[in-house]
């Protein structure tokens, strides 16, 4: 590189080297004495910091699996480099189309449905008076707490071919029982409507919160000029919603290509013939990792999922930092 | 419409809707206390038509795997709460400090983790091969003890934490490691409360990381112990031997309705718990939105 640019040194003036030096030392000294006045709340942090290089950052490594062909006795990286060759299953097998339309138009759906429900809930809480409402409230939150497991159970007391809910009432109607496990199109339905009883009472909470924290002063003055409330709805309320709505919208689909594994693995009870509707990303790396033997693309859908929701998410945030500065989340 | 008959409406709506929403607990429960023939003959029903507590008797005679997951999950919710909130409030502190002087570059490196991850993979490769935590309680404790989420609503709640208070406990001489634990844990009381409670719910509720790192039967959560009943199951049911294996499923494993009081039995003390606690996760919920 020295031999490059023969001409460089000559430009430069005799004495920089020696200030550089001095500045360099200077500056070193600096950020020394800096760093003695911090030390104390470097070490507080230290072990978070060694903590979460472990957990977060060295997976991150791994990343690389996706180019290799792993063998768990070579290790990580005593594996061979394949080059692209984990990606080309994307192209072939249906699998991988399936799982990430299954994914996208999943996770679009459950954003839509989430946002409308959740917000005419909180609307028409915000209506309401005395303690009726926090009963409303704790019996819409309940579901959250449950963990999926739960849930599962619950969807299999419905869902059971032979006892299920579901089979009853359609042979009091007189109509067949399905075996729903077994078929495609019926989840297109069930798992939305999971997803919707699951989150609704915590996404309710935020729109209802939101609308609490709207000063009163407004729907006083409207109240002297004689607005009724439905005028207060539409011309205050939802106004004023309108950054909190957009920004929890655009986080979602910042997200959208992270599924979520317990509703798609529960629910549907991990049973093959129903995959071509409830498979996503995340279930199938998890069955790539556990049950396939078929690590390689697991690993290539894996990265694709980190690659490009890092991309959506930075997207995400920088429209929302259009839309409102304050509520960006970086 | 006066204003009367409108809320009578909403009333209207919001009972129905809370209806729905709490249906499928009673399903659950109205199974699990059914008779087992019942069942059998007329299906799954909102109301018995035949009593039994037979299931429960069946769960609390031979109650070991229960009482070993109760007390896997309690182990992992005690322990995991409490290294959770001290490592949560550790790692907020330094970067609610204004004056410190790496504060930008480690708030980036924590929140960092919440947009870009190496995915499901290889975390799994480091904590089998590298950590070696395949079949540890650690295994259901690490994974979750540093949350971003958890860490960015303490560092908003310790941002308003006045810089008086720490400038003038530095003039009376008390170092950093002091003020935080005499000053700042103690003015936390409110949000690591909060903060418990929802980590607390996490790890009661943990079945991920037990589906991927625990396969023997010492380290079972409750939930990782749903998920095995249901899964057999479905197995034997599914399967092609399912005829054959009848008579092996009546010996081997819960029936329908032990299933179901097993789930209850399991998620009971969670669901009786919740609405005490409930008006805190309100309180989290609001200390959450406003960004620090």
């Amino acid at each position: 590189m020295a031999e490059a640019k023969p001409a460089a040194p000559r430009v430069v003036p005799k004495t920089a080297p020696v200030r550089g030096r001095r500045s360099f030392n200077q500056w070193i000294r600096n950020e020394f004495r800096l760093f003695r006045k911090n030390k104390e709340l470097v070490i507080l942090s230290l072990p978070g910091i060694l903590f979460k290089f472990v957990i977060s950052y060295l997976p991150m490594v791994g990343l690389i699996l996706a180019f290799k062909n792993f063998r768990y006795d070579q290790g990580l990286f005593g594996s061979a480099w394949v080059g692209f060759r984990n990606f080309e299953f994307l192209f072939k097998a249906q699998d991988a189309f399936r799982i990430i339309r299954n994914t996208l138009l999943y996770n679009f759906t459950y954003i839509i449905t989430g946002t409308l429900v959740a917000l005419l809930f909180a609307l028409l809480l915000n209506e309401l008076t005395g303690k009726l409402m926090k009963i409303y409230q704790t019996t819409m939150f309940l579901p959250f707490f449950l963990s999926m497991v739960l849930v599962g159970y619950i969807g299999n007391a419905f869902l059971d071919f032979e006892n299920g809910y579901l089979n009853e009432v359609l042979g009091y109607f007189g109509l067949e029982p399905h075996n729903w496990y077994l078929e495609t199109k019926p989840w297109l339905f069930i798992l939305p409507l999971v997803a919707l009883w699951k989150g609704v009472g915590f996404s309710t909470l935020v729109y209802y919160a939101g609308i609490t924290g709207i000063s009163s002063d407004y729907y006083e003055a409207a109240k002297l000029d004689g607005a009724n409330r439905v005028q207060m709805m539409l011309r205050i309320t939802i106004p004023l919603l309108k950054p909190l709505i957009i920004i929890l919208f655009i986080l979602g689909l910042g997200n959208i290509f992270r599924g979520d594994f317990g509703l798609h693995y529960f629910i549907p009870n991990n049973v093959g013939p129903n995959f071509p509707t409830t498979d996503i990303i995340d279930t199938y790396v998890y069955r790539a990792l556990t049950k396939l033997g078929d690590i390689n693309s697991g690993a290539a859908v894996g990265f694709l999922q980190s690659v490009v929701g890092l991309v959506t998410v930075v997207t995400a945030n920088y429209i929302v930092r259009r839309v409102d500065r304050d509520s960006a989340l970086f | 419409m006066s204003s009367k008959n409108v809320q009578a409406l909403i009333n209207a709506f919001f009972i129905v809707v809370c209806f729905l929403i709490a249906v499928p607990f009673l399903l659950v429960i109205a199974i699990s206390v059914s008779s087992e023939e019942s069942l059998y003959e007329y299906g799954y029903q909102f109301i018995p038509k035949e009593w039994s507590l037979e299931a429960y008797r069946i769960v609390f005679q031979k109650p070991d795997p229960l009482i070993k997951g109760y007390g896997v999950t309690i182990l992992i919710t005690v322990v995991g709460t409490v290294v959770s909130l001290f490592m949560t409030a550790l790692m907020a502190y330094p970067i609610s400090r204004r004056d410190f002087r790496y504060n930008r570059p480690v708030t980036f490196y924590v929140f960092f983790t919440m947009l870009f991850n190496g995915g499901l993979i290889p975390f799994y490769i480091l904590m089998t091969q590298y950590l070696h935590l395949k079949n540890s309680l650690a295994a259901l404790i690490i994974p979750a003890v540093m949350n971003p989420f958890n860490i960015m609503i303490m560092k908003g709640f310790l941002d308003k934490i006045s810089m008086e208070i720490i400038e003038s406990a530095k003039i009376d001489g008390a170092r950093e490691f002091r003020i935080f634990f005499r000053i700042i844990l103690p003015l936390s009381t409110p949000v690591l409360a909060t903060l418990g409670l929802f980590i607390a719910f996490g790890y009661w509720n943990e079945w991920f990381n037990a589906l991927l790192f625990i396969d023997n039967d010492k380290y079972i959560p409750l939930q990782l112990l749903l998920v095995r009943i249901l899964s057999q199951a479905e197995f034997l049911a599914n399967s092609p031997m399912a005829e054959v294996s009848d008579k092996l499923r009546f010996a081997q494993f819960p029936t329908l309705t032990v299933r179901m009081a097993m789930a209850i039995v399991a998620s009971g003390p969670m669901l009786l718990v919740f609405p005490f606690f409930q008006k805190y996760f309100v309180k989290g919920l609001t200390v959450g939105s406003l960004k620090g």
